[in-house]
């Protein structure tokens, strides 16, 4: 569905991505793990269109989206739940979730859509309308959630979706993003929990300074001696 | 002097600060969400003042029927500024961009110097000296007329803000701009809306104020310095800062006219400034700087 082909993407002369080819299947959980600066969170935004590469090839579908603005990427299905959760704190959550919705292909869908956010979270429902800075982090993260399904991706990039949450929410974070899966939505996951994302996913890449140094299924990486030592702490 | 004279002139101060109000308020919209300061704002409204005059000494057309026309125009003006010469500065250092909006403004002076010659233009309307008679206190119709349409367009865009889903798309903007990006807005194109919203905010103001005020190209820089202070007394990015900042500056001045004289305004408006940098250096409603 989405391939990344000699990506490589600087912030001056600071190069984070350095030759990252991926693939992620339709369908599909691909993990993307890797150490703080690793280049993750570059690599998601340059897929999304909020940054542009300086050399490689992103298709959809076939199609090249290299270099094309965030907001016609989002349009074309792929969305994203990104890192700090980039929520808009003095809009209400309904405004919020509005926001995801101002898309082309999700506009006319809009009602819909969010009855099936509220069913999905249904604190979201009773914190219509409250200011999205005044939620607690958790919610916040459903918010995120929430806000991008508003725009009925076909594909959502997650970038640490888990992080500064307590250990139960995390836990019903994940189970939300496999239901997704089930459901039929591609889902790119970076994690900070490794064993648990590898062995959410289907495909699993190791990205190391700009660079992806191994890659496999999730049980050929849970396995792999290299990442056991580096992430998994064995 | 009888009392009510106070009176007259404060209502009098009041429905002109309105009209500052809303000018300031274009100002506000256009920092407030594109994060570039209009060092043109001024010029800009003296456009739209000098638009109302020809109207009106060719075609006769009232400027408060024009208002809406007049914004539009200015609207479109300041949308197409926005897409080809101001998003290319965005990411650009400050004093970059103010290099660029200077070099706006004093292109506008000197062409609507070139254009209208430096002696002052004026509008008189049918209604020019009618007044309403309210007990002892007597109003201007022009001021009143004016007050009421800057309050009418004032309102309007407050529930464009509140209700419209591109006003909400805008303040989303402002608010995280990441977060915009994230959700697929298209951020250029909501800012050239915003700035072309202050544009019409400014639009709508000249055409009003020139039932009140006569024109000439240079009144252009003094508005620009009006227009911060206002904003600045008013609160940075406070939208009912901007009207209240405007209401505050017109009483300052008609009381600063009415006890000294009117060539003493300015002065009068400055120390309200300097006050509320002293005492509330984030404005009247703007909030505490961290
Ligand atoms: N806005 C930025 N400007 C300059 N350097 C950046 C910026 N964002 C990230 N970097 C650098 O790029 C590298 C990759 O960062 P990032 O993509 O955030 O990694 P990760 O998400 O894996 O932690 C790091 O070395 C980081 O310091
Ligand atoms: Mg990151």
């Amino acid at each position: 569905m989405l391939t990344v082909e000699n990506l490589e993407v600087s912030y001056g002369d600071v190069r984070a991505v350095d030759g990252v080819s991926l693939e992620v299947a339709e369908g599909a959980i691909v993990a993307i793990v890797g150490a703080n600066g690793a280049g993750k969170t570059t690599l998601i935004r340059t897929i999304a269109g909020m940054l542009r590469p300086a050399r490689g090839r992103i298709t959809l579908r076939g199609a090249d989206i290299t270099g094309l603005p965030s907001h016609r990427v989002c349009n074309l299905g792929v969305g994203q739940v990104a890192e700090g959760r980039q929520v808009f704190p003095s809009l209400t959550v309904l405004e919020n979730l509005e926001m995801g919705a101002m898309l082309p292909r999700a506009r006319n869908d809009q009602a819909r859509n969010l009855d099936r956010v509220f069913m999905l979270f249904p604190k979201l429902a009773e914190r219509a309308g409250q200011a999205a800075g005044t939620l607690s982090g958790g919610e916040q993260q459903m918010l995120a959630i929430g806000r991008c399904l508003m725009g009925k991706p076909d594909l959502v990039m997650f970038d640490e979706p888990s992080l500064g949450l307590a250990p139960t929410i995390v836990q019903a974070m994940l189970q939300t993003i496999r239901d997704l899966n089930r459901e039929g939505l591609t889902c790119v996951l970076v994690e900070q929990n490794v064993a648990v994302s590898l062995k959410l996913a289907s495909r699993a890449y190791v990205l190391e300074n700009g660079r992806v140094t191994l890659s496999g299924t999730g049980e050929e990486l849970l396995a792999d001696d290299r990442v056991r030592q580096a992430y998994l702490g064995m | 002097m009888p009392a009510e004279i106070y009176l007259n002139v404060a209502i009098s101060g009041l429905l002109t600060g309105l009209v500052y109000g809303l000018m300031a308020l274009g100002l506000s919209v256009i920092f407030g969400v594109v994060r570039v300061v209009n060092f043109a704002h001024g010029e800009m409204m003296t456009v739209a003042m000098y638009v109302a005059v020809v109207l009106f000494a060719q075609l006769g057309l009232d400027p408060l029927l024009m208002m809406l026309p007049i914004a539009a125009l200015l609207f479109a003006v300041g949308y197409a500024m926005q897409m080809a010469l101001i998003n290319p500065f965005i990411a650009r250092p400050e004093h970059s961009q103010f290099m660029l909006m200077v070099a706006v403004a004093i292109i506008l002076v000197n062409g609507l110097l070139i254009v209208f010659g430096p002696d002052a233009q004026t509008v008189q309307t049918s209604y020019a000296f009618d007044s309403f008679a309210v007990g002892p206190v007597i109003v201007d119709a022009t001021k009143l007329y004016a007050g009421l349409a800057a309050i009418l367009v004032a309102a309007a865009l407050f529930a464009f803000f509140q209700f419209a889903p591109l006003g909400k798309a805008i303040r989303a903007c402002a608010d995280n701009y990441t977060g915009a990006l994230v959700v697929g807005l298209d951020v250029k194109r909501l800012y050239a809306l915003s700035f072309g919203l202050g544009a019409a905010c400014v639009g709508a103001a000249g055409a009003i104020i020139v039932l009140i005020v006569d024109v000439t190209p240079p009144l252009g820089p003094a508005y620009t310095l009006l227009a911060f202070i206002i904003v600045i007394t008013g609160g940075l990015g406070s939208m009912p800062g901007a009207l209240l900042g405007g209401i505050l500056i017109g009483l300052t001045e008609a009381m600063a006219g009415l006890f000294f004289t009117p060539s003493a305004k300015s002065m009068f408006a400055f120390a309200i400034l300097v006050l509320v940098l002293l005492f509330r250096p984030q404005g009247i409603m703007g909030k505490r700087l961290t």
